[in-house]
């Protein structure tokens, strides 16, 4: 065990309630002023299987779920096999001695085997099996010296006020649990100082959702898939009362032309999927681009191709999102790096997308769409810039795509009496109308068609200003460069601390939430002066390196290539890192 | 409706349709329906797809939008649901709505959204020069098919029946005047509207045109047909052969719309509400 901080995880088979116990616990953790990051592993099962999540809980901000448990709840004996011998020195295992058989010689030194009759003590308080989870929690509240008033808060909340005969078996049972340790079966060194600081634990969705309603989003439209399902069940269930109609729809083609329609109303409007429903979208998307309306795409990514690995994390969407559609149209495509950013780039993302009048793709994966982390209370009080609307006062001057040096034409809505027009997926003229059809091709189309194409495309030089170039992390010069993009930055700034708290090499990291348009002189600028560079990326190809490369024509010295379906650990960076710098 | 005021509806671009094509008629006919009807060409918006039949919203002076092949039913819908003040109408060909579309088409329908939708029904890929349709009747022979087709065609009125539409009907080119008349309904319909339109394509379709249709059509209202009777509705609809009925088949007054049972109105339409959380201590609160 590190001191001031705990990884805790529980295991069990789908169904045993293992995510509700674990998100129990990552708020009982928030609300005594830890830091909190999680990760579940769970399969394309709903009952069976086996499953697990972390909770790791930190003194100072953490943004990854990190690696071996400290605290492990095993709900059934796969759980024990799978994970007991990884548990850290001086840690603790919860078990129910009358289910669950721990191979004490398989150990690590100093780890406590907490054999608690989970099942008999939950009786007294209910019949339901999940009730022995709650005997366990309350004894890791006990283990780990957590004040039960702030855990019996989080049930409180999480049960509401209708169901106090819920609310008080869960707190027996948890008690039953905390006392049982409390007898002296065994108590952990004091892993952190507790506080009454108080933060937000939200998912990378949850934010994204959240940072929608801040943006005033009026229409949201989402066919279930994971790991986006959760966008569109938090907007389900939070939307309607601030305005928003969220639509599930019968696919994703359908999904992306609603908010297409949407959009063209004059609403803010969102949708959201991952690759597999991406790939339906494609058509719509470059719609939008050719009718120059607004639209939020999030795109949360999970292990391909096809079905895939449906709950399993990868960055491999990013040849996707850049090639959707055919021809070229512009896009704005941002990765947030953690679950802060979630929030904050959705705002961005509505403002650029109302300002460009095209779309933008906010790109997750699973581990940051689906994982908590602890952030400052949100500021819902966000800017809100809808971009340039057409001059009410002067229909007769009104063109749709009149052509302009920034490449945005002043939008009208339909409603604004006078200014009708048609918004063709057809080339097109100023005005809307077609120079497809018996115009195209003729000498003076060439022309019109050239310039609507570049008047369109010149909004990536405007998005390429209002977006921010990669951050450098770390010390200024270095030995060794990382190149990221989106969620990996959690795992990789933990790594490079560590690997520069050994004091024999620098490293630092470089990056990338806003994708593209590409930053390439802050690029190059950049990285004109690191000695060694290695991008880590979580898909085969290095689909991130290949962009930087085609922009830049600068080639990484190093790859960490990541695709098995779970996330990148501190320890995998800082193992490539000793290898490729010869630290062995 | 501000002076009975009577507003053009033709915009200036002339059709590019071969002549005789049967969207000239269904053209006419929503023009008349839309004078008639006094609607202000701003708070009209046509959707259409992709086909000769989508070029249409280009002709008139309303909002609109052009798309992609098949997506009328979802663009329609995002508009609608954000500004149902709007009067929706979607307009496209057979192989757009019940080919490529149709799984819009009948979701569509089952939403029961106050939308109307106008197919132009030539039983014929006519855009991309002449194969078989959704609606081409089998042993027809198109490019697509050379020895026939195979497949059984798509009852749309038969579809619309088994998807709750609320407003289910079929005109005909040759009828310009019945034409407008069931377009015209369809509109003040509340609820989802189905006319479905017999309109040949004079160039690629030798078999179903104006002469096939005119000695087999018959109106169902002169038959005292009743619209409010599903079961009779049904019949009519598989009714085909040497008599082919046009007219409304089939409507449901007094279904809740859509748009009537959307929680989200109570806040009021989507466009005229402002923007952002003015309180997120709730949100905030279920997060900690």
């Amino acid at each position: 065990m590190k001191k001031g901080e705990v990884s805790f995880r529980i295991g069990g088979a789908a169904g045993d309630g293992v995510a509700s116990s674990a998100e129990t616990f990552a708020r009982t953790c928030t609300r005594s002023g830890l830091y909190v990051s999680t990760y579940s592993f769970y399969q394309s099962v709903i009952r069976g299987g086996h499953v697990w999540t972390q909770v790791r809980a930190s003194e100072s901000p953490v943004n990854c779920h990190g690696e071996d448990p400290d605290v492990l709840i095993c709900l059934n004996q796969d759980t024990a096999d799978f994970h007991a011998k990884n548990v850290t020195e001086g840690g603790a295992i919860i078990v129910d001695p009358n289910a669950v058989k721990v191979e004490k010689n398989e150990l690590k030194k100093g780890v406590t085997l907490v054999e608690i009759p989970l099942l008999e003590l939950s009786r007294t308080y209910s019949t339901a099996q999940i009730m022995k989870n709650t005997v366990a929690l309350g004894a890791v509240v006990g283990l780990l010296d957590m004040d039960f008033d702030v855990f019996v808060s989080v049930v409180k909340s999480q049960f509401g006020t209708k169901k106090q005969d819920v609310i008080d078996a869960n707190v027996g049972a948890a008690k039953a649990g905390h006392d049982f340790v409390a007898k002296g079966n065994g108590r952990l060194q004091h892993p952190a100082r507790y506080t009454k600081v108080r933060r937000m634990l939200v998912t990378g969705n949850e934010a994204i959702a959240m940072g929608a309603l801040a943006s005033g989003v009026k229409f949201h439209a989402q066919y279930p898939m994971t790991p986006s399902s959760s966008i569109l069940h938090y907007l389900a269930a939070h939307g309607p009362r601030h305005g928003v109609v969220v639509k599930q729809s019968e696919d994703e083609l359908a999904s992306i032309n609603m908010a297409i329609g949407a959009g063209f109303g004059g609403v803010r409007a969102m949708t959201a999927t991952s690759g597999g429903g991406f790939s339906l979208m494609v058509e719509g998307l470059g719609l939008a681009g050719m009718l120059e309306v607004p639209v939020v795409v999030v795109l949360a990514q999970r292990g391909g191709p096809s079905t895939g690995l449906p709950t399993k994390t990868e960055q491999g969407d990013l040849n996707l999102a850049m090639g959707a559609g055919q021809g070229d149209w512009p896009r704005a495509i941002i990765a947030p790096r953690n679950q802060q950013e979630c929030f904050d780039m959705t705002v961005k993302a509505f403002n650029l997308a109302d300002v460009y009048q095209t779309p933008i793709i906010l790109m997750t994966d699973l581990v940051l769409s689906e994982s908590y982390g602890t952030v400052n209370t949100f500021d819902f009080n966000v800017p809100i810039n809808r971009g340039m609307m057409a001059d009410e006062s002067k229909p007769e001057e009104f063109k749709r795509y009149l052509v302009t040096e920034s490449g945005v034409s002043p939008r009208a809505i339909p409603g604004q009496k006078g200014f009708q027009h048609i918004a063709g997926s057809d080339e097109h003229m100023e005005d809307g109308t077609l120079i497809s059809d018996v115009l195209a091709g003729l000498p003076n189309s060439l022309e019109e068609r050239v310039k609507m194409h570049d008047k369109r495309m010149r909004k990536l030089n405007g998005m390429l200003k209002d977006t921010s170039g990669p951050e450098l992390w770390g010390p200024e010069r270095a030995d060794l460069t990382l190149v990221s993009w989106g969620s990996t930055q959690g795992p990789l700034r933990e790594a490079i601390s560590r690997v520069n708290a050994e004091n024999r090499i620098k490293v630092n990291s470089l990056e990338y939430c806003y994708v593209f348009p590409f930053h390439t002189d802050e690029t190059k600028n950049i990285l004109k002066s690191a000695s060694l560079t290695m991008a880590v990326e979580g898909n085969y190809t290095g689909q991130f390196a290949r962009l930087l490369r085609a922009e830049t024509s600068i080639e990484m010295n190093h790859h960490l290539h990541k695709y098995d379906g779970e996330p990148f650990e501190p320890r995998h960076i800082v193992s490539k890192i000793k290898e490729v710098m010869k630290l062995a | 409706m501000p002076d009975e005021e009577v507003y053009e509806f033709k915009s200036g671009i002339k059709p590019m349709w071969c002549p005789g094509c049967g969207d000239y008629a269904v053209l006419n006919a929503v023009h008349k329906a839309l004078t008639n009807l006094k609607l202000e060409p701003w708070r009209v918006a046509i959707i259409s797809g992709i086909g000769c039949s989508s070029n249409l919203p280009h002709f008139l002076t309303a909002f609109g939008v052009h798309g992609i092949h098949g997506r009328v039913m979802p663009i329609a819908t995002g508009l609608k649901l954000a500004n149902p003040e709007l009067t929706v109408i979607g307009t496209g060909g057979d192989g757009d709505g019940y080919g490529i579309g149709v799984g819009h088409f009948i979701h569509a329908m089952r939403r029961n959204l106050d939308i109307t939708y106008i197919v132009m029904d030539n039983q014929i890929y006519g855009l991309t020069t002449g194969q078989a349709s959704p609606t081409s009747l089998k042993e027809m022979k198109t490019k697509s098919t050379p020895e026939g087709v195979i497949e059984n065609p798509v009852n749309p009125i038969a579809l619309a029946l088994a998807s709750g539409a609320t407003y289910i009907s079929r005109g005909f080119s040759g009828d310009p005047k019945g034409l407008a008349e069931l377009i015209e309904a369809g509109i003040k319909h509340k609820g989802f509207s189905l006319v479905d339109v017999f309109s040949p394509c004079v160039t690629y379709n030798k078999y179903n045109t104006y002469d096939y249709f005119r000695p087999k059509v018959y109106s169902l209202q002169k038959e005292n047909h009743d619209t409010k009777d599903m079961g009779a509705a049904w019949k009519k609809a598989l009714e085909w052969g040497e008599k082919i009925p046009l007219g409304i088949f089939y409507v449901a007054e007094g279904v809740p719309t859509y748009e009537d049972l959307e929680p989200a109105y109570r806040q009021g339409m989507p466009l005229k509400q402002k923007l952002g959380i003015t309180d997120p201590r709730e949100l905030i609160e279920e997060a900690m």
